[in-house]
């Protein structure tokens, strides 16, 4: 049987995606006990027991300073962020994608406006966003909208075109508005394909939280990292990524469920 | 006068003609079947009808009255896929023209207005056979159902004109009888006026009143899109005209 034709069965699935995880950790180990049995001091790569007290003290016990529980603190404050940020994001993908697509004047209008935008670089106009805004929540916020919604205006909007012109052609015998063809036909099949688009920019969304946490913040799971950087203390820099990175993939799944469970016709 | 009055009709594209001095004079309830060989502008002559697109030159007038260049809702169309709308289950698919009638700012309709429509939209899946997919997605359905719930969304709005796009184009044959017993039972029932655009001759010559054949009638060989094409023959089906002429002159056109 050739290669290509050779599938693992549902054991193998599980036991082949396990792997690459458990040889990871296993190397991880190994390299940690060798430069321990070096340098019991060594701080690069702390024992698996050093990284549980460390994540005992930042996600059990209470800061001696604020008394709050330092993990779930920064956990709150970043998922805020985020959250409005992308929230406010695909709204305006939304309000601004839809007309773009669907009205051809509105589209010459602004749909090179936005494509002109969406090339700018966000990190670039951070400063900018600071000076403005000022280091508070807002430009934080401003900064994950910023470098989200270009991205959501122009997929939502070439979404829209992608609708058949048979369906806007049908809609108006039927009598339909220009109002009511947005909000009865071209909306709610827009809907699931923004929830996709949102998932696909979750990753950018993460990369500006963390960009502008480190820069300018008092809490946040970006400031944490950078913060700790200062100690070399790997014992909580690598369990904060490795939080992360599980809150991201658990964003993305809820999202995933949220289009089957809300658009059932999707992806049919 | 003709309640469909076509009359000296152009369409041309930069570097080619499609149509040319179209003439055509439909009276209500007649069913018109067009044919030709692919290219040949009958979907083009439709789509003007529909209002989709506009013609360079010439006039097309409803029951007395210009047309607009917009779809509008006294002409209903089926095309031959992508007529209805996949986010809608089957039962919205046919409400949704009546809740485009009755809420200018929402699209939908509630409370009783709403029971009374879906009674009514209920007949009308009855009507076409397929009450019992009422809650399915169109996605679920087959290609000849889909085709079904496209005629009764369009037929609950009361169009008095019906154009079908090759509406039965991916069919199955034995679908395809049946899809036309109910397209001519419809006609009937409902007193339309019918304009289907067709590829299967033998379709064209059994199912309307009328079949009129597309063609060119003058071709440049070293600039065949110089001429467009215009209605070659207009005949009364029914009373067997001179099928095998009609049909060699499409054969050999198709050929070339």
């Amino acid at each position: 049987m050739r290669l290509l034709n050779r599938r693992p069965g549902n054991v193998g699935s599980l036991v082949s995606a396990a792997m690459p995880f458990a040889l990871a950790l296993v190397v991880y180990v190994a390299a940690s006990g060798v430069r321990l049995a070096d340098n019991p001091d060594d701080k690069l790569l702390p024992s698996l027991s050093t990284i549980g007290e460390a994540v005992e003290r930042v996600a059990f016990e209470p800061d001696r300073r604020t008394g709050d529980i330092i993990l779930w603190s920064d956990t709150a404050a970043s998922l805020q962020r985020l959250l409005i940020g992308i929230a406010v994001a695909a709204l305006v993908g939304l309000a601004v994608g839809v007309p773009n697509g669907l009205l051809p004047w509105f589209g010459a209008f602004w749909s090179p406006w936005v494509r002109a935008l969406s090339m700018i670089p966000p990190l670039a106009i951070l400063p900018i966003l600071f000076i403005a805004f000022g280091i508070g929540e807002l430009a934080k916020v401003m900064l994950i909208v910023l470098g989200t919604a270009p991205f959501l205006m122009r997929d939502v909007e070439q979404r829209v075109r992608e609708l058949p012109r048979e369906q806007l052609v049908k809609a108006q015998t039927l009598d339909g508005t220009t109002w009511q063809i947005a909000l009865r036909v071209v909306l709610p099949q827009v809907l699931p394909r923004l929830v996709d688009g949102v998932r696909l920019s979750l990753g950018s969304a993460w990369l500006f939280l963390i960009a502008a946490e480190a820069i300018a913040s008092t809490d946040g799971l970006g400031y944490r990292i950078f913060l700790v950087r200062r100690y070399l203390a790997m014992d909580v820099i690598l369990p904060y990524v490795a939080w992360i990175t599980l809150l991201a993939f658990a964003l993305d799944f809820a999202l995933r469920k949220l289009n089957r469970r809300c658009f059932p016709w999707y992806g049919a | 006068m003709a309640f469909v009055d076509v009359r000296n009709l152009w369409k041309r594209y930069p570097g080619k003609t499609v149509l040319e001095n179209v003439r055509l004079r439909v009276d209500e309830q007649e069913f018109v079947t067009i044919v030709g060989a692919s290219g040949c502008g009958k979907t083009t002559f439709l789509r003007m009808l529909l209002g989709e697109v506009e013609p360079c030159q010439g006039v097309i007038e409803i029951d007395g009255e210009r047309l607009v260049p917009e779809p509008r809702a006294d002409r209903g169309v089926v095309f031959q896929r992508y007529s209805v709308f996949p986010h809608l289950n089957v039962l919205a698919n046919v409400l949704l023209g009546l809740d485009f009638g009755a809420s200018a700012l929402l699209g939908r309709t509630f409370g009783r207005r709403r029971a009374l429509d879906i009674e009514r939209a209920e007949r009308m899946l009855d009507r076409v056979g397929l009450l019992s997919s009422a809650k399915n997605y169109p996605a679920e359905l087959s290609g000849g159902m889909q085709q079904r719930l496209a005629l009764a969304q369009t037929l609950i709005t009361e169009p008095g004109i019906l154009l079908l796009d090759e509406p039965f184009g991916a069919l199955d044959p034995g679908i395809r009888a049946d899809m036309h017993d109910l397209v001519r039972e419809l006609h009937r029932e409902l007193g339309l006026t019918v304009f289907m655009v067709t590829h299967d001759i033998a379709e064209g010559f059994s199912l309307g009143s009328r079949l009129l054949v597309f063609d060119k009638p003058r071709i440049d060989p070293h600039e065949p899109d110089l001429y467009g094409a215009t209605i070659t023959f207009d005949l009364p089906v029914g009373q067997r005209p001179d099928v095998d002429s009609v049909v060699n002159s499409i054969n050999v056109r198709q050929e070339a």
